[in-house]
Order: structure tokens, then sequence, then C-alpha cells
């Protein structure tokens, strides 16, 4: 006997004492404190802080917490709460020029004024299990002071700059108009650059490593230098009206990746090399150096360079799959009840057999006679 | 900011107004348009009724259904005809909606030419020339190929000879319903688009003289409450692959056992439901 399906409610509230309780885990192992997460997880929140487009440690930490390490989860809940918040206005652009480097690397020339700086990075780490990590006792005896340079307090040029003086590479312009803003208008087509940028620095880091990766591949292949990659402290800077001058409100972390890419000319533009750009919340390399591959990918039309029809050179394609937020929202949704569709195929379906079968036995009959 | 997209979708029935949809408590594809659009137009003498594939108690309209009683402080009901905004997903309602009432319908991809040209920029350009030949020509290519037109849901329709919609993803059975007294809103967050019916538009579902628009269902009658004329859910009933075809309108159904009507395994509401 058929009994509709019941007792959603009560599903749902018993579905979601269960989450908190995995959630929890095991009670004979100690909490993790939001503390711990914002410290020891510091990439995780870093990416957290910028694919939610907000920056803020310790509620990317306390969403990573409670989406259980789901990090498009943890994302999710920083934007669902961003959008509450109100808006004041636009800060100045970072100079980041003045950035307080903790890093500091250039492809493109062995050395620079500022030097070089490695920080703290895996890049020559051996990928070998450190087995100690597991005993858990690190903190028991402090090790050996580490020795770090100190970030200097004077400016470090950027190393496209020296570029720049003898006209090798394309002139940007200053930009200091407010860009668009896009959690506060919906995306149009096409869009300039700044609303390129912005929507590569809350995209998602796998899609855009993959399409980053393509253009490596072959794929409207850019033939990028790293430039320059600086991880580091700036100063905000915001206009108050009522004084009359800007004043600092705080400080952020941020990865800058400048790309240098090869260009032959074209109908256009002449030879010279040619900027990608990549910026994004925290220490985050991989992020940034594959936003500025794709970002030099989707600059084909201003450039006047042929498009290839590569994806990462399609800025529908790009811009309006990037977001993690709603890529898995829509991915996701298809486990919802679809019932009236898929009646209504299950419907066409069966029709069309019919016939088909009606068809066929009308044929056999003929070939018979 | 969506109360003058509201507006402005009214004022030309059918179009697409982009508006700046925001991230809401629930995932894109849960139904963020709708609840955007409802939570605009809820007031607090409003009646909520919220359904899924046409039922009250799908889980994700217990959800949303809880989520404007705890935010909106709204009375909600399931009774079709005492409520006075209905948010919707994949179904219309089979009681006849009417003035004074709005239907909020979930849309999960509103351009009716997507799956033909992926390129907003490409659709945009078409509806602006109104060069829909393309929709034609494929529905054309169906027939050709099955002999009938081969679109079961989300079946696209006409609004005043002008623009082509999505109904969204209901049965094309629920097509005809579309011109109705009630207001009919559209909002789709993902995809940050928002649009509208006034009371009693011209919807027209799209077809040829020769190939006339046919709203089929499962050609059984409710096997609860003996309706011959609403659509069907198919439940699998057993091991062996039996069926039964029950009223997906929830409401509908316990109405009429409420009446006294019995399908062939009907039982009244009451029972039915424990």
């Amino acid at each position: 006997m058929y009994v509709a399906v019941k007792g959603g409610e009560r599903a749902i509230e018993n579905a979601h004492a269960w989450l908190a309780e995995e959630r929890r885990g095991d009670l004979a192992v100690a909490e993790l404190s939001v503390a711990q997460i914002r410290e020891q997880l510091r990439l995780a929140v870093n990416r957290v802080m910028a694919e939610g487009s907000l920056y803020d440690p310790d509620l990317a930490a306390l969403a990573i917490k409670q989406a259980r390490g789901d990090l498009i989860e943890a994302i999710f809940l920083v934007r669902a709460y961003r959008t509450t918040l109100p808006r004041f206005g636009a800060s100045r652009p970072v100079e980041t020029g003045d950035m307080a480097c903790d890093r500091r690397i250039s492809a493109t020339f062995k050395d620079a004024p500022g030097g070089q700086v490695l920080g703290p990075t895996f890049d020559y780490t051996h990928r070998l299990m450190d087995f100690a990590l597991a005993a858990e006792g690190e903190d028991a005896g402090a090790g050996p002071e580490v020795p770090r340079g100190v970030p200097t307090e004077e400016p470090v040029p950027h190393i496209t700059e020296f570029l720049n003086r003898d006209g090798m590479i394309e002139r940007e312009p200053d930009g200091n108009d407010e860009p668009p803003d896009l959690t506060r208008a919906p995306l149009e087509f096409p869009a300039d650059r700044p609303l390129r940028l912005q929507n590569l620095t809350r995209g998602d880091e796998g899609f855009l490593l993959g399409l980053a990766y393509s253009t490596q591949r072959g794929y409207a292949r850019s033939h990028a230098f790293v430039g320059e990659l600086r991880v580091g402290t700036v100063a905000v800077e915001m206009d108050i009206p009522e004084l009359g001058f800007a004043i600092e409100i705080g400080e952020v972390d941020l990865t800058e990746c400048e790309t240098v890419n090869q260009f032959k000319g074209s109908k256009t533009e002449p030879p010279q090399f040619t900027r990608g750009y990549g910026l994004v919340f925290g220490m985050s390399e991989r992020k940034a150096i594959a936003m500025a591959l794709v970002d030099r990918a989707l600059r084909t039309r201003e450039l006047g360079e042929d498009n290839l029809g590569a994806p990462a050179q399609d800025e529908e394609f790009v811009l309006a799959h990037s977001d993690n937020v709603q890529a898995t929202g829509f991915l996701e949704h298809i486990k919802l009840p679809h019932y009236v569709d898929f009646q209504s195929e299950l419907e066409l379906v069966r029709r069309l057999r019919r016939e088909a079968a009606l068809a066929a036995s009308a044929q056999q009959a003929e070939a018979v006679e | 900011m969506i109360r003058r997209a509201l507006l402005k979708a009214l004022a030309v029935p059918g179009y697409q107004v982009p508006f700046a949809s925001r991230e809401m408590p629930m995932p894109y594809g849960w139904g963020t348009g709708g609840v955007q659009v409802s939570a605009a137009v809820l007031t607090p003498d409003d009646r909520l009724k919220v359904i899924d594939q046409g039922a009250d108690d799908t889980t994700n309209a217990v959800s949303i259904r809880k989520f404007f009683e705890r935010t909106a402080q709204v009375e909600t009901t399931e009774r079709t005809a005492d409520a006075t905004v209905i948010q919707t997903r994949h179904r219309i309602p089979e009681t006849e909606l009417v003035d004074g009432q709005i239907l909020v319908y979930q849309v999960p991809i509103p351009e009716p030419l997507r799956f033909l040209e992926p390129r907003e920029t490409e659709t945009r350009k078409m509806h602006e020339l109104e060069e829909y030949g393309l929709m034609h020509v494929k529905l054309y290519e169906d027939i050709a190929r099955h002999g009938t037109i081969a679109t079961s849901y989300a079946y696209p329709v006409k609004v005043e000879n002008r623009y082509v919609m999505d109904p969204s993803p209901i049965p094309k059975f629920d097509n005809p319903k579309m011109r109705m007294g009630a207001i009919q809103l559209f909002g789709a967050g993902r995809e940050q688009r928002i649009y509208a019916l006034p009371p009693w538009t011209d919807v027209v579902s799209l077809d040829f003289e020769d190939h006339p628009f046919d709203p089929s269902k499962a050609d059984h009658p409710c096997a609860l409450c003996g309706a011959e004329d609403s659509y069907l859910d198919e439940v699998i009933v057993d091991d062996a692959g039996g069926r039964m075809f029950v009223c997906s309108d929830t409401d509908f159904c316990r109405a009429r056992r409420d009446a006294g009507h019995r399908g062939a395994t009907g039982r009244p509401a009451a029972e039915g439901a424990a």
C-alpha cells in the first residue's frame, strides 16, 4: 500500500544533528580551535578568504571548522555572510610597490634592485613524509631561531618597470577609477579587464589552474615568464570624505604575480612584451600565477590577437564558470527531486518507443507481403 | 533593487531583467532566485505556500517554508486557495490561481535559447532582434527525426507575441495554465535574471499548424483520488516493478479525497498521511 512520503521536516532536523556529530568526530580527540586553524592551516584560510572575497582570517577559520574542512563549503559560508555586510565604499588602489615583502622572486632577471627573497616556500622542500610531525611533540622544546630577513622599509620596485622604461613592455593605464563590483551588479558581457580580474581573483583555484595549464600546453599558448612574484603585506587606504584625505584602515597579505609574455605584434600593436596579472588575498601563489596566465589569455580582443578558439581565451566561458559556489550549487542540485521532469521524459520515451515499434512491425508486414 | 527589477519585468513580459543576485543561505540550484523574489514581495499579511514537484512535503519545500517562517514571520499554508504567495519548483498547482495571488517560480536556466546557443551575448541579440529561427528549426528537426516535438518539460512559450520565454522546468502539461489571473514571477538566482507575466498575459506554447502543441500526461487516473485531469507521479511500489500513478499536486489530491473522491487504491486523506 502506497503511503505518500512524509516527515521531511523531522528528517532534515535529524540530518543536521548527525552532521554536527560527524563534524566533532571522536570525542576522545581534543576539539580543534578556530585559532589553531587560523595559525596552522593558514593556506586553507587564505584560499577561503580569496574565493570568499572577504579578508577576515578568523571568520575564514571558523568557516573551515564549520564546513568540516570542505573548502568550497567554507567559501560558501563566507560569501553568504559577506553579502549581508554593508558596503562603505572603495579603498584606494593598494600600492604593491610598497609591499613589505616576505617573498619576492623573478624568473626573468637573475638579480634586480630589492633582490630575490625566497621566503617561506615549499619550492625546494623534498616531498618526504615528515613523521616527526606525527609525533606531535615539536612544540615541546622550541627549535633554533629561524634566520629571516627583515622586510625592507624601502619600496621594492616592480621588475616589469625596468622593461617599461625601455618601452619593451606595454604600458598599463593608471586605473585610479573605482572598479565595478560584481557582487553588487550582475555580470554582463563583454567585460572589461578590471571586472575580469575581479572575477578571476575570486574564481575557483582548480578551475583557473586547469585553464592556465591548458594555455601552457598549446591551447592559446602565451609564452609566459614569471616576471615577478611577490608575497607580503600592504596597507589599505581609504579616502574619508569628512577628513578630506586618505587614512590607513588596515593591512592585508597579498600575493601578486606579473607575467611577461612574448608578443610578436598584431595589426594594432607593435612587437613588445605584454602582461598578465594576478592578485590574490594571502599567500596563494598557485592561484596568482594561474590568474595571470588566464588574464593574459583573455586579453585577445584588446591586443588584436587572433582568437584561436581556445577555452582560456573565451571570456564568457571562463567568467561564467569560474565561480565555485555557483558551480557546486548547480552541479549538486541535480540530487534534488526531479520526479516531475523525469515523469514527463518517461512518457515521451515510452511514446517514441511505441511508435518506433509500430513502424518496425508495419515494415516487417510489408516485407512479408 | 529586486523590486525594481520585478517592476521592469512586469512592464516587459517575458523579457529577462538582469539583477544583482546575492548569495542566499541555501545553495544555488536550491531556489535562490525564487527565495529572493519571494522575500521581495512578501508582506506581513501574506500567507505563503511552498511546493517542490507539486508537493508541500518534499524536503526542499519544507526547508524553504521554514526559512520564511523564521525570517519573514509570515503565515504559511498548504492550501493553494488560501495562499497569497506560492513559491514553486517544477509545477503549477492544479487548482486555478486567481487575482490577488502571486506564483513565484524557481528557475535554473532562464534562457530558452541557451542549449541552442551557449553565448549570452548572442542570445541577447537574438531576443533583441526577435530572431527565433533557431528555435523553430530545432522543433522542426525534432518532428523530422521523431515525428513529434521531443521536449516534455521546460517547453518554450511565446509571450504576447514578442519574447520567447522559458517557463522553468514545469511539465508541458502545465503550459496552458500559464494564462492565469495571478501574477507570475520567475527568479533565476545563479543566472541573475528575473522575468514576469502580469495576469492574463498571452502565453502560447510554440508549435506548428500541422503539429499542434499537445500537453500530454500519463494516461491513468490518480490511484488515490481518481482524478483524471491532474498531472501524475509514477511511484514504484514493489520489487517486481509494480507501479501506481498518483497526483503530483499533494494539496489537490488531499482536497479531493476530503471531498469523498476515491481512486482504485485510495483511502481518506487522514489515513493516507499517517
